[in-house]
This record gives C-alpha cells, sequence and structure tokens, in this order.
C-alpha cells in the first residue's frame, strides 16, 4: 500500500513536472532592475531573469512568440530579446523615451507611445525602419489597435486625450477628451468598443469605435480607501471579454467589471500600487504586477482571488504571457 | 535619422491649421528688494516662475491644438520703485488673466483694482495664510499653497515619528515671522508641545561665524525631540544642520522641509513634469514654478472642458466638482470653494529624497483628506467666495 503511494505520488510529480513543460510563462518587466522576471503559470516560481536595456517597462511578443519586445524607456530604444535564451537580438529605433507599445495584427508594425516627446513612433520591425512618427498630446502612453487593425490608438496623460490613428494613413482621424491622466487602452467585443483608463480621473470610460462616442463611464470605489488612491491604470479582458480586470494602481485593488453591463462587481485585494496584468493560456490565473512590493500576485478568476504573491525585481511593470 | 524628420513635419502640417479659441495669459512679476543672506551657494534663478508657466503654457498648446484652443502668455517685470498697480492694470486692459508674483500687499492692491473686478488672477507666490482667511478676494486664487498647508504637512510627520517635544529658532524677516507663526498654529492644531523658541537676530554679538555659533546657541535647548527652523530666506538655517549642541533631527526651512515642489518629486509621473520642465530650461524646477504651472494648466483644464474664454464660465467650471488638475501629486488637485485655494499633497523631503507625502495615512478628514492641511472651511473666515 505504501509503496503504491509512493509510487502514485511519483507519478503525481511526473506528471505536473510535464505539464510545465508545456506550460506557459508570465515575463514581467521590473523597471527598477533592469530585468525581466520569467514565471512559470503552473509553479508559479521565477524560473529565469534575464537583463535588458535600462528601465523596462512595457512588454510584447511577436504573434509566433519567437521574439520579445521591450520597451526599455531610459535606453530609449525597444529592444527585441530571443524568449528562449534571453539573448538581445538587437534595438528598433524607437524615438525617444518609448513606455508603452502595441503590435499591429500584422505582426510587423510596433506602435509606441514616446513619453518625452509627444509622439507615437510606428516602427516596423522586419526592416527596423520609422515608418512614422505622429504628433499626440503630453506624455502618450497607453496604445492599442483595433483587431482589424485599421485603428490604433495613443492616450496622452497630460492632455487627457484619445488619440485615433488611422494606420493606413498613420494620421490623426478623431481625438476624444477622457478624465484626467488617461494611463491604458484596450479594444473589446471585436474591436467595437473601445476602453481607456483614467488614473487621476478614477474612470474607466467606453467608445463606441464606429462613432468615437461615449458609451460609458465606470467609477470605483474600493471599501475603506479614500477615492483618490483609486487609481485605474491598466485593464485586460478575461474570458469571451465578458468580464474586464481593472488594476486601480496604490488602492492595491483589481475591480472586476461586468463587460456587457458597465457595473463593477468584485474587488479583489492584490500586492501594492497595482499596474498592469497579464492571463495564463485559458485565462484560469491572472498575474498583476505590483509596482511598489515588487512582486506579482497570482489571482483565481473564477474564484476571484488572490492565491499567491511572486517576489520578481524592483518595480515590476509591465506582464506578457507566452505560451 | 533624416527620414524621421521629414515624416514628423509631413504631420506637424497635417494637423487642423483652425484655431477658434484663444486664451491670453498674463505674467505679472513685482521684484522686491532681497536682503542678502549668509550664504550665496543658492541663487534664485532669473526666470523664476516664469519658466513654469512657460512649460505650462507648452503644455496647454499640445493640448489645444487637438481641440482648435490656442493660449498666449504675455510676461511683465515690474522693477524695484515702479508702480506694480500701473503695470497690472495695462495687463487687465488686455486680459482678465493673470498669474502674480508679488508680495500679498501688492496682490491685494491689484485684486481690489476696478479693472480687476471680474479678472481671475492667480497668487502664484504669497504663502500668507490671512488671503485664504479674512483677506481673501473673490478674484484671487492660490496656486501656491497656503504656508499653514506645509507646516500642517510637517506637524502631520512629526505626530507620524512622536517627535512631539519641539524646539524652534526664527529669523526676524517678515516671511520667518509668518512661517513661525504658522508653526505655532499647526502644532496646537495637531498636539505637539513647542517647548522653547529663540530668535536669531543677525544683529546680536556673534562675532563668530554661524557654524560656530550654533552649539553654544542650541545648548540651553535642553533635551527635545526635534529642531524647528524659521528661516525662509535661508540665511543662517543651512548651517544648523549637524551643528546643534544635541545629535537630534533639524525639520522646517532646512533639514526635513514641507514643500510645494522640488527636485526629488519623481513619483505620480513628476520625472516626466521635472525633465520636460529642465529640458526646456536647464535648470530644476522650483516651487514658484509649479505654482505658475498649475495656475496656467487650471485655466487650460477649464479652457479644454468648457471650451469658453469668458471668466466668469472658466471661475464657475474650476470651483464646480467636475475640476480636476493631473498635478503630478498622485491625487486630483481641486480648488477649495470656500477661498479659492488650490488643495494639494505637499512634499516632506530633504534635499536627496522625498521622505512623506501629506495628507498622511491616518489622518482623516469627513469630506477629503487634502484638507487636513491648511484652513479648512470652518476655520477660514474667508466670504468673498461664499
Amino acid at each position: 500500500m505504501r509503496s503504491f503511494l509512493k509510487s502514485s505520488i511519483a507519478t503525481g510529480v511526473l506528471m505536473i513536472a510535464a505539464s510545465t513543460a508545456s506550460a506557459g510563462e508570465i515575463w514581467v518587466t521590473n523597471e527598477k532592475d533592469d530585468t525581466v522576471s520569467v514565471i512559470d503559470t503552473e509553479t508559479l516560481e521565477v524560473i529565469q531573469t534575464y537583463p535588458t536595456g535600462e528601465r523596462p517597462r512595457g512588454i510584447t511578443f511577436s504573434k509566433d512568440f519567437s521574439l520579445v519586445y521591450i520597451c526599455a524607456s531610459d535606453s530609449d530604444a525597444v529592444q527585441v530579446m530571443d524568449p528562449n535564451t534571453g539573448e538581445i537580438l538587437h534595438d528598433l529605433p524607437s524615438g525617444e523615451d518609448p513606455e508603452q507599445f502595441v503590435l499591429h495584427p500584422d505582426d510587423t508594425h510596433l506602435y509606441i507611445a514616446n513619453e518625452d516627446d509627444a509622439i507615437t513612433t510606428v516602427v516596423n520591425t522586419k526592416t527596423h525602419k520609422v515608418v512614422a512618427q505622429i504628433d499626440v498630446g503630453v506624455e502618450p502612453e497607453g496604445m492599442a489597435v483595433s483587431p482589424d487593425g485599421k485603428i490604433a490608438i495613443t492616450t496622452s496623460e497630460t492632455t487627457n486625450m484619445a488619440h485615433w490613428i488611422d494606420t493606413e494613413t498613420q494620421e490623426l482621424f478623431a481625438n476624444t477628451l477622457v478624465d484626467s491622466r488617461p494611463r491604458h487602452a484596450e479594444f473589446a467585443k471585436d474591436g467595437s468598443e473601445m476602453w481607456v483608463s483614467s488614473e487621476i480621473g478614477g474612470t474607466l470610460t467606453v467608445f463606441d469605435t464606429a462613432s468615437q462616442t461615449e458609451l460609458a463611464k465606470m467609477s470605483f470605489e474600493v471599501p475603506g480607501v479614500h477615492a483618490d488612491r483609486v487609481q485605474p491604470v491598466g485593464f485586460e479582458f478575461g474570458p469571451d471579454d465578458a468580464f474586464a480586470y481593472v488594476a486601480l494602481g496604490p488602492s492595491n485593488h483589481i475591480a472586476v467589471v461586468n463587460a456587457q453591463t458597465y457595473a463593477v462587481e468584485d474587488y479583489i485585494l492584490v500586492g501594492r500600487r497595482v499596474w498592469h496584468m497579464a492571463f495564463n493560456a485559458d485565462k484560469s490565473r491572472l498575474f498583476t504586477t505590483n509596482g511598489v512590493s515588487g512582486d506579482v500576485t497570482v489571482v483565481d478568476v473564477a474564484a476571484r482571488k488572490a492565491i499567491k504573491s511572486i517576489k520578481v525585481g524592483r518595480f515590476p511593470w509591465g506582464a506578457a504571457f507566452r505560451p | 535619422m533624416r527620414r524621421i524628420i521629414c515624416v514628423w513635419l509631413l504631420s506637424l502640417m497635417a494637423l487642423p491649421a483652425f484655431a477658434e479659441t484663444t486664451l491670453d495669459v498674463g505674467y505679472l512679476r513685482v521684484d522686491v528688494a532681497r536682503p542678502p543672506v549668509l550664504s550665496n551657494l543658492d541663487a534664485i534663478p532669473e526666470n523664476n516662475g516664469i519658466a513654469g508657466a512657460q512649460t505650462g503654457l507648452k503644455d496647454n498648446l499640445t493640448t489645444g491644438k487637438f481641440l482648435g484652443q490656442t493660449y498666449t502668455l504675455t510676461t511683465a517685470s515690474v522693477p524695484q520703485g515702479d508702480d506694480p498697480l500701473a503695470a497690472a492694470a495695462q495687463m487687465l486692459a488686455e486680459t482678465p488673466y493673470l498669474i502674480l508674483d508679488a508680495p500679498a500687499p501688492v496682490l491685494l492692491a491689484i485684486a481690489d483694482l476696478p479693472q480687476a473686478q471680474g479678472a481671475l488672477l492667480f497668487n502664484a507666490s504669497a504663502g500668507d495664510v490671512s488671503l485664504r482667511d479674512s483677506d481673501c478676494r473673490a478674484n484671487l486664487f492660490h496656486s501656491l499653497p497656503s504656508d499653514a498647508m506645509r507646516t500642517d504637512a510637517l506637524a502631520q510627520v512629526l505626530v507620524q515619528k512622536r517627535w512631539t517635544d519641539l524646539v524652534m529658532i526664527a529669523g526676524t524677516f517678515p516671511a520667518d515671522i509668518a512661517y513661525a507663526d504658522a508653526i505655532r498654529r499647526s502644532l496646537t492644531k495637531f498636539g505637539l508641545r513647542l517647548s522653547a523658541e529663540k530668535t536669531w537676530d543677525a544683529d546680536a554679538d556673534m562675532r563668530r561665524t554661524a557654524s560656530q555659533e550654533i552649539p553654544l546657541f542650541t545648548q540651553d535647548f535642553g533635551d527635545y525631540d526635534a529642531l524647528i527652523l524659521a528661516d525662509e530666506l535661508h540665511d543662517f538655517g543651512r548651517y544648523v544642520l549637524y551643528n546643534t549642541w544635541q545629535a537630534r533631527p533639524v525639520v522646517g526651512s532646512e533639514g526635513l522641509s514641507a514643500q510645494t515642489w522640488a527636485r526629488v518629486i519623481e513619483q505620480w509621473g513628476a520625472a516626466q513634469l521635472q525633465s520636460r520642465f529642465s529640458d526646456q530650461h536647464s535648470r530644476d524646477m522650483t516651487s514658484l514654478d509649479y505654482a505658475a504651472w498649475a495656475a496656467i494648466r487650471t485655466l487650460g483644464e477649464a479652457v479644454t472642458r468648457t471650451n469658453a474664454t469668458d471668466p466668469q464660465t472658466l471661475r464657475d467650471y474650476i470651483l464646480s466638482d467636475a475640476f480636476e488638475l493631473a498635478g503630478f501629486k498622485g491625487r486630483a488637485l481641486t480648488y477649495r470653494a470656500w477661498n479659492g485655494q488650490l488643495r494639494q499633497p505637499i512634499a516632506i523631503a530633504h534635499p536627496r529624497a522625498l521622505v512623506a507625502q501629506a495628507p498622511l495615512e491616518g489622518f482623516l478628514h469627513q469630506t477629503n483628506e487634502l484638507d487636513s492641511l491648511g484652513l479648512d472651511r470652518p476655520e477660514s473666515k474667508c466670504e468673498a467666495f461664499q
């Protein structure tokens, strides 16, 4: 009996090991350590730490996950890394102080927010050439691109706008005001909606993509936390775009928003000054970067509960998933 | 590189060329005599304040170009001996929007000019509590925190650190006296004890250098938790640190200091404002620069949201609940409806780092924690805003 138990435990360990091999990874940029931490989504351990350029923030993978792009803000470059080796293959010209970016569905064009220059830079990742630089508002940050690739969005923190870029002409075709200090933008529901978070305004604004008009605005109330400290920053959509998960910065909570009714349903306590997040493969777990506490909180999405914190580097900022 | 520049120029040209709304802002500086101080290490920048307004103007212009709104900034300095009221009246003939760098009595005289009635003036330079109290004016807003806001911020840190037994050395310039008054008020407000006070009087018979005088000068304070300096002109205070008889922290005008703005503020996106400013002006941003920046950004934010340029609409909007300014201090900045003071967190910093930002956690308030700093609605005797 005992040996049977032993062997079944051994098999169990083997099975975990096997699933680990096929499990995914969450890549986290550590703004004040000049590194990325790689977390195994099954074991929930940091399995690699790779050096990057200075002040890494935005991070995203190529569509086939063979390359990882990293905004090295203070190195004024987007770095291209081989995710299998951690080797920096080359830098892309990015304009000054790239903070956040988004990869076009064509897998070729990166739209980069140049925070210090009030510019969005478009770079061709294949030719390593700058294709366009587009004047936007002061301190551009949030970046999004519609699923059909026709529209790119830049939000500017001090100008308080979402700038709508026609990706064919690389020109602005609309500018919409939002509440103070917009931080992050995402398209939802097959691109029919565009969402923007406003950090100081404390709101999330939903636009109708076709008309660029406001559909809804949500605000947040975390019990026991002063409204001023409830500051929406990064957010992501869960399975089937049913819910949005919104990082609320120094309130140390993630809000769960019903994406159909725009009602805030829940708040989940995570680490300190939560910034951004990424899901695992089946979106059953959410990984949040917590800038001040220097860790990543793992949230059980169905249970809406934090299940673990994982220590990473100093000031974790961006997060991205690869299978 | 050439290609980048070309494309950039093209995109500039592609911007809409219309400008339907223009807001003209005047910046008036009234020069005052500055008494000599012991050290010349820290010169006051020639463009102090004006540089902040220029950075704010640039921010407004960038935003405005997407909305067909434009802004101008006209600056003027009144040399000592010239009539500041004549200069103000001349500016008010051009625009009702003025940012003022002037002492409190001059601010009041400008606000009381017939030409200033219905104007919107911003005090960027005077911390005097009286301007937010019984001397307030309906047309005078304050983007600079009052002295009381700064000393309340410092008092919160003293409470939190349990440095409850305090002594103070105050200078004799009017700004020192005002700051010392604000300190006494704050210590009472937060239940702290001022067990001794001394005056640093430059006329006293002190024949050694300040740093040699300090140990003896502080010897009879006995024991205490922290020494407060009221030395707003930065005359003797810098020589007090590390020269006190007792090994105790120094706070107030030197050492651990509550400031409107400081180069060590980098959180909350402040690093971006700091670098925008220093790229433009090749120096650090001062508190006066920040107050001037906040004033012109206040106007910009009001124009952006209302698309109006008349003072009444802008004033109503600025005082409404809808107004919020992202001021790189981690919270939305708003104006107190009872005295026109810009609510804002206050940095408590030493020259190398930020130590805390008030309001500190645990200092609660029934409506807005920021109102734990400075004159709260029931305290202020201001009636002009009612």
